[in-house]
């Protein structure tokens, strides 16, 4: 905790955003914590550095009494005490770099060894401009299936499955871990040791068409108890609908153009190629943080998600008002 | 100027041609065999990037090309070094006649390469748009193609100008040898596509 | 008469140059035999290099301020979190535009208009190598420049960032032809970065002035050198790559299809592996900008050269080691990173050496603070924070977090702006006068460098913060209350700032140009050849080629300039030396003035433009292009000249 209120000293308090849910400085993860540590050594070597380069320059500037130059017809001779300055200087820099270097490696070897045994499993698909995750379990029946939202047990290494469906992604959990990148052919993996509960966002963070800058995640922190919690409830198909409206709600949703996108789990509506559905109410943002999860927003995004997120992949079915306020009941159900 | 000139050397009597190294033109050849060769290189880099991927190559179902155009073309062009070099002696002889007998075989050789090289293409067992291994050996086949193209035609307009009574410059003669070295760039550099086309989908299946 | 025996000939009685015809007669003769055709079929077939330098220089300029304007847009869409000012499609485009025009119509070219210009003056010569190849290279880079930015008036301009990756630019996810105008003015900007490459190895390597070997040549010269063999060595890399693009969009090739066994990664290899040796083809000629202005007002030779020499070998040579750390995202083997990482960390050192060098300069000089040094000293300031974040991210753990963040978007403006644009300023300053005939104003300079400086430091500074507090690379907006909304808002002060200072710079420029102090020929009291010529230079560059026996031959020569003499007077006529110890070796004619490498240009031009369209055009187009080359190189006159003659 000194470590990181030093930090913040250093760069200049009312910038920095410590206490963030999407900060580097954050340090709540097993690497994000080898970051913020490393950089830090990082930091003072650097600046130790440039105030040398800046106070010689200075000096030199400064210095009145040369004689090796143009007006004295010297101008080809240096002054003996250069050439053992280069060598303190070029052994100073290589000491340095080498140190830095050295920190670097430690610092690597220290991330792969993180979460040699991790005991949860789950991969993210990224897709334009969402995020399909999905958990693993030896027992078939007991893989989650969500979208937009990860939920990690406090102290327990995760290993994360990266793939893509169509371009170049990168997930990037900054208070957690460094990124990686979801490249579409290829299979990377991130590893997660949470260390510190809390609630923490995700960003894509490889350009990856119109709404890059819109395609977030919500990461949930919690204690192993919640997490089960968590995990058993996601488990659970959805609810029957109760309430006229949240009826009607559920009878467009299967019977329209959403189901043909969208799945939720037991109900007959079992689209593959748009986010789950399932427990959509309990997340904390819709479509992959564009809004937060309140009932206008719900509105809102089903009235015309092309107004809210241009270009994204949902089209404006052209909804009435009676059916939005339906389906925002249904949705609203779905915890 | 500053002040006022002192001559100190006469520089009348140099010659206003060379040849290799002392050529102005040469090093102009030599920057475009380097940007060409790094073009290649960097193919070739791309090919054995793509062959990573792979556990068998050429992919199966597809068969490694068919080497009987592909090798007819490679006898002809390492023999068509034998009048290239006659050619390149000539020129640093000064052998005006010499050169303007032996350029019209290059330019023969050339349009029989280019039969060739059409059946190369119609051998390779494999379309460009197929997967990436037929992306990459297509590539590399058109690359050395509009290589013997270009040098071909340098080759035809040279003869040409041979022909005229600027054959009988020193300074042509420079650029006769100097399309003869770079007639040798564009066999040389041959070699490893060949056998990057041919052979080496054959060794890995 | 036969070719043997021309070679062997005494050379022909002609007018040449020495004690009998020297000093206004010889300069009215001279001028006569450089001057380009007037109108406006002179100014396309010029084929002097000063004209050519100066063509790119202007031109990137322009190029500066329309990125720049782009710039202002996204720093106002981007002052508050939420801002609707420009929409996402388009706000794309403007990033990829910005950097776009930045990278390839901007800091290569100018960097190279620069060497175009100074090179022959500096190695005492009067042309570049191949006059006519240099002309072709600026009109390739214009008709690139138009083919971008008319598409982007048009609407059709890229919107997949400056380096374009597939899968989002390949023909599934790239809808249109944005993204191969982009991959096609990539193929004009590098033919014209190439041409002009070999026609500066080609100059230094054989048209030094005698005596001018290779350790008595400027800093700037060397670093020409090396950023030309650089250029060599790595535009083939993305010329390959954007081929590649290019045909997996319209012919269906699968290089970068993952489905049917191509990568997404080719892509970024073959990308960065010129990617990375293109951001110090455009470091190194701003070092040596450094080293000319340094010495200059140090009054003294700059201390160590062989180690700066060394220094630029080395850095040119480490850079092509590097690209992989552009990708320490894509979960390539940890164990090939620990490699880049060192790398990347070790071509810091040459660097620091040649600062420790130009430091040194001044410390054993008597620095004058005018404003080209002002610049030098803005640049150490800037320059080194984006060196050290460069270490900084070169660490792998490090990289990992900052990477395609606005850490990254502080980290290369600060080495970019720092390290090569302020340079380029000083640089401007100090040459305007060779250039132009007239001085800038000082005092408009003084007040210029400090809004820069100290505009740039408010705008890009707080990048850094913003980065660190997780706002990613080339978004439109972003969300509030994530400690981003004071970081923003102050780039966008600076960035104001920023354009009105490049503003109050052109102002000193255009006004300096019509009303400015006029120059004698050595304004500075520096020491290298440019300065042994009128401001601006005749055509001719010098009425005598000088001969030398020091790096600073304008401080040691005394009175009187030693010079060689007997090259011809009514033709073009130049001289060829060795390439190590620089001697006398050959009389080499100089092209004359030619519409065809304009013609070439434009055959070149609607090749590529409409294999756009459709691949025939490679094929018909060629035929054009042939015709052109074709009468470039053949010879205008039915029977040779007596001597020969380049038309």
């Amino acid at each position: 905790m000194n470590r990181r209120a030093a930090i913040c000293v250093l760069l200049a308090a009312p910038l920095a955003n410590c206490g963030g849910v999407q900060t580097a400085l954050g340090g709540e993860g097993a690497e994000g914590a080898n970051f913020v540590r490393l950089f830090t050594v990082f930091m003072i070597v650097c600046a130790a550095m440039y105030l040398i380069i800046t106070v010689g320059l200075i000096v030199a500037l400064r210095r009145r009494k040369s004689a090796l130059t143009l007006d004295d017809r010297r101008h080809h001779e240096t002054s003996p005490v250069l050439r053992p300055a280069l060598a303190i200087w070029t052994a100073l820099v290589v000491t340095g770099l080498a140190a830095l270097t050295v920190a670097s490696f430690l610092t690597d070897r220290s991330n792969a060894a993180v979460a040699r045994d991790s005991r949860l499993t789950l991969t993210v698909t990224a897709n334009q401009w969402w995020w399909d995750v999905e958990y693993h379990s030896p027992d078939a029946s007991r893989t989650v299936h969500t979208a937009n939202e990860i939920h990690l047990p406090v102290g327990v290494p995760a290993e994360v499955i990266l793939k893509s469906n169509d371009v170049i992604h990168s997930l990037w959990i900054p208070n957690l871990a460094g990124k990686q990148d979801l490249i579409p052919g290829r299979v990377t993996d991130l590893q997660l040791v949470p260390r510190k509960a809390g609630q923490y966002r995700g960003q894509c963070a490889e350009f990856c068409g119109i709404q890059h800058s819109l395609m977030a995640l919500d990461v949930t922190v919690e204690s192993k108890a919640d997490f089960q919690r968590w995990y058993q409830a996601q488990l659970q198909p959805a609810p029957p609908p109760a309430g006229s409206l949240e009826v009607a709600g559920y009878g467009y949703f299967t019977t329209r153009e959403c189901s043909s996108c969208h799945n939720i789990g037991g109900t007959p509506a079992s689209g593959q190629i748009a986010p789950d559905l399932t427990h959509f109410a309990s997340r904390r943002s819709i479509a992959a943080g564009t809004l937060p999860m309140t009932q206008a927003n719900v509105a809102r995004w089903l009235a015309d998600p092309q107004a809210q997120k241009p270009g994204n992949h949902m089209p404006n079915i052209g909804l009435s008002p009676d059916q939005v306020r339906a389906l925002t009941a249904y949705l609203g159900t779905l915890k | 100027m500053t002040g006022r000139p002192s001559f100190v050397e006469d520089v009348s009597k140099l010659p206003t041609h060379a040849f290799s190294y002392r050529s102005l033109t040469w090093w102009g050849i030599i920057g475009f065999m380097v940007i060409e060769g790094s073009a290649f290189v960097l193919t070739i880099a791309a090919y054995f990037f793509l062959m990573s991927h792979e556990k068998q190559w050429a992919p199966p179902p597809w068969e490694p090309p068919n080497p009987v155009a592909g090798t007819l073309f490679t006898a002809v062009m390492l023999l068509s070094e034998i009048p290239n070099s006659m050619i390149k002696k000539a020129a640093e002889a000064y052998d005006v006649a010499a050169v303007r007998r032996l350029l019209p075989w290059i330019v023969a050789i050339g349009v029989l390469l280019f039969v060739l090289r059409g059946f190369e293409f119609n051998s390779l067992n494999v379309k460009w748009y197929d997967n990436a291994y037929g992306s990459i050996i297509w590539a590399l086949l058109l690359l050395h193609t509009t290589h013997i193209a270009t040098d071909w035609v340098d080759s035809a307009v040279l003869w040409r100008l041979m022909r005229t009574p600027h054959g009988e410059e020193p300074r042509r003669l420079v650029d006769t040898d100097e399309n003869a070295l770079y007639w040798r760039f564009v066999w040389l550099s041959w070699l490893p596509i060949y056998f990057l086309i041919y052979w080496v989908p054959r060794m890995f299946r | 008469m036969t070719a043997a025996e021309k070679a062997k000939a005494p050379p022909i009685d002609v007018p040449r140059d020495g004690p009998e015809l020297t000093g206004a007669e010889l300069q009215r003769r001279l001028a006569r035999t450089w001057d380009s055709p007037p109108g406006l079929i002179g100014w396309l077939s010029s084929v002097d290099h000063k004209d050519v330098g100066r063509r790119y220089i202007v031109t990137a300029l322009l190029f500066l301020a329309l990125a720049g304007a782009l710039a202002i847009v996204m720093r106002l869409q981007l002052a508050r979190p939420g801002n609707d000012m420009v929409g996402a499609a388009r706000y794309n485009e403007i990033f990829t535009m910005h950097g776009t025009t930045m990278m390839f119509l901007f800091a290569v070219p100018v960097m190279q208009g620069m060497q175009i210009y100074l090179t022959p003056l500096m190695v005492g010569t009067r042309s570049t190598a191949f006059p006519r190849l240099n002309a072709f290279s600026y009109w390739t880079y214009l008709a690139g420049g138009c083919l971008l930015w008319v598409a982007f008036i048009l609407n059709i301009g890229p919107d997949v960032g400056w380096f374009a990756y597939p899968p989002l630019s390949g023909p599934q996810y790239g809808i249109g032809k944005r993204a191969d105008i982009w991959a096609q003015m990539v193929t004009f900007t590098e033919i014209a970065a190439l041409a002009a490459a070999v026609s500066l190895v080609a100059t230094i390597l054989k048209q030094r002035a005698p005596g001018m070997t290779l350790a008595r040549m400027p800093l700037f010269v060397w670093a020409t050198l090396v950023t030309s063999l650089m250029v060599i060595f790595s535009m083939p890399s993305v010329a390959l790559a954007s081929g590649m693009l290019l045909s997996d969009r319209l012919v269906g090739t699968q290089f970068y299809n993952p489905v049917e066994r191509g990568d997404a990664l080719l892509w970024q290899h073959l990308f960065w592996f010129f990617g990375h040796p293109e951001v110090y083809i455009i470091f190194l000629p701003a070092t040596g900008f450094i080293s000319e202005i340094v010495a200059t007002f140090a009054r003294r030779s700059v201390v160590h050269y062989p180690i700066v020499v060394l220094s630029l070998v080395a850095t040119g040579i480490l850079a092509f080691g590097l690209w992989v750390h552009h990708m320490f995202a894509t979960g390539l083997p940890r164990v090939g990173y620990s490699f880049y990482t060192a790398a990347s960390i070790a071509v810091s050192v040459p660097t620091g050496l040649q600062i420790f060098c130009w430091i040194a300069t001044l410390w054993e000089g008597r620095p004058r603070l005018e404003v080209p040094l002002l610049y030098v000293i803005g640049f150490i300031f800037t320059f080194v924070i984006g060196g050290l974040t460069g270490v900084m991210i070169a660490a792998v753990p490090l990289d990992l977090q900052l990477h395609d963040t606005y850490f990254i978007v502080a980290h290369f403006h600060y080495v970019l702006i720092g390290g090569a644009v302020f340079p380029l300023l000083g640089a401007i300053t100090y040459w305007f006068p060779k250039l132009t005939g007239r001085m800038m104003s000082e005092g408009l300079g003084k007040v210029g460098f400090w809004m820069i400086f100290l505009g740039f430091q408010l705008a890009f500074f707080p990048m850094h913060i913003a980065g660190l507090n997780g706002m990613p690379r080339r978004v439109y907006t972003y969300p509030a209350g994530m400690g981003l909304e004071l970081p923003n808002m102050l780039s966008s002060i600076g960035s104001l700032v920023v354009a009105l200072a490049v503003l109050l710079f052109v102002v000193n420029m255009v006004k300096s140009v019509l009303v400015g102090k006029k120059a004698d020929p050595n304004p500075w009291n520096a020491p290298t050849l440019e300065w042994a010529t009128a401001c601006p230079p005749p055509r001719y560059n010098f009425a005598h080629i000088p001969m030398i026996d020091s790096r600073t031959p304008l401080w040691d020569q005394g009175k009187r300039m030693p010079v060689v003499h007997g090259l011809r007077v009514e033709d073009r006529e130049l001289l060829l030396t060795s390439v190590l110890a620089a001697e006398p070796d050959v009389r080499e004619p100089s092209a004359e003035p030619s519409l065809w490498p304009f013609i070439a240009t434009l055959a070149v031009t609607v090749m590529f433009v409409c294999s756009i369209f459709s691949p025939w055009a490679v094929l018909f187009g060629a035929v054009p292009v042939t015709i052109a080359l074709i009468a470039w190189f053949w010879p205008k006159s039915p029977v040779p000249d007596p001597e020969p003659t380049i038309s």
